[in-house]
């Protein structure tokens, strides 16, 4: 009986159904290529810290599948992802557009970066006022 | 003086700013829709059960109500359920259905095991519809007004709370009691 195990195991495996995708038609290798970087830059609702083309959620199969079906009938990538900013938001571009509430998004890695440096330049400012005795006396 | 205390107060603001980050992370996950205070997407969808019938959104404008996004596979949906039929016994609200990518089958088995509280239920099999509402979780609901404009949208199970505060009070916007 023990012997039937792997068999039994293996018959488990293969009556699970295995969702896998159908391999997707394209016209050229181009427009595949297209598809692959598209999906690259769409964030998956779902798992949010996955990629549309790395997503195996359920949402991400269905959103990959009307994506080609929209390059199919000729739509181009900012009708797609205009499409799907419509419906989820921002969320799902990686590059949210810059304008109105995302300025904010935008620009504070700058200005903070901006103000680090200004700290930076007025510390190196002071430090070279210092007279060069009282660097010494520190290290007695 | 402040030159010498200005590397401590960023850090400090920086400090802050994580706070704020780390308590508003609770609900990260939930998108905001941008479907609210738009009209609900077009679409022509079969009843489930009678799907020779099939019902437009034209068809569900005039009255308002609830639709709420379930599945026979969605646990939290069984959760939710108590909370639906209460809302729809109520009389308050109508609520519609919107059975998401399920088997027919699963579906009405679902229903005749747990109770149908459902006006009717749209049967949205490929999940299209849904792209069009945005749905990318189940449960979800819409709350949806006369005119047929989405007043506010649930991520995850309703609960009486959800309902309390932010269903019932936008059903009656200008505060008169029914």
């Amino acid at each position: 009986m023990i012997r039937l195990m792997p068999l039994l195991f293996l018959g488990l495996v293969l009556v699970t159904p295995m969702q896998a995708a159908e391999p997707l038609v394209f016209d050229d290798p181009a427009q595949e290529a297209r598809y692959q970087e598209l999906t690259g830059e769409l964030r998956c609702a779902v798992c949010q810290n996955q990629s549309l083309a790395d997503s195996d959620a359920p949402l991400a199969q269905d959103l990959r599948a009307e994506i080609h079906k929209m390059m199919m009938s000729g739509r181009s990538n900012e009708e797609i992802k205009t499409f799907l900013v419509d419906r989820y938001g921002d969320f799902v571009l990686y590059s949210p557009d810059v304008g109105g509430n995302t300025l904010a998004l935008w620009a504070l890695p700058f200005a903070l970066l901006l103000g680090g440096a200004l700290v930076i330049v007025f510390a190196i400012r002071r430090r070279k006022q210092l007279p060069a005795a009282a660097d010494e006396e520190r290290f007695d | 003086m402040i030159g010498r205390l200005l590397p401590l107060l960023l850090f400090l603001l920086l400090g802050a700013l994580l706070a704020v980050g780390l308590t508003l992370s609770d609900r990260k996950t939930d998108l905001p829709s941008p479907l609210i205070g738009k009209e609900i997407p077009d679409f022509r969808l079969p009843l489930l059960g009678r799907e020779i019938e099939t019902v437009s959104q034209a068809d569900l404008i005039g009255e308002p109500f609830l639709l709420n996004v379930w599945a026979s596979w969605c646990v939290t949906c069984r959760v939710e359920h108590p909370v639906i039929k209460a809302l729809a016994e109520s009389g308050k609200i109508r609520v519609i259905g919107l059975n998401y990518r399920d088997a027919r089958q699963d579906a009405l088995a679902w229903l005749e095991q747990y109770g149908n509280p459902y006006a009717l239920n749209l049967a949205d099999t490929s999940g299209r519809t849904a792209i069009d509402f945005g749905v990318y979780a189940a449960p979800e609901s819409f709350l949806v007004d006369a005119t047929g404009r989405i007043l506010y949208k649930q991520i995850g199970a309703l609960t009486p709370d959800v309902i309390q505060n932010e269903i019932l009070p936008r059903l009656q916007p200008t505060g008169d009691s029914p």
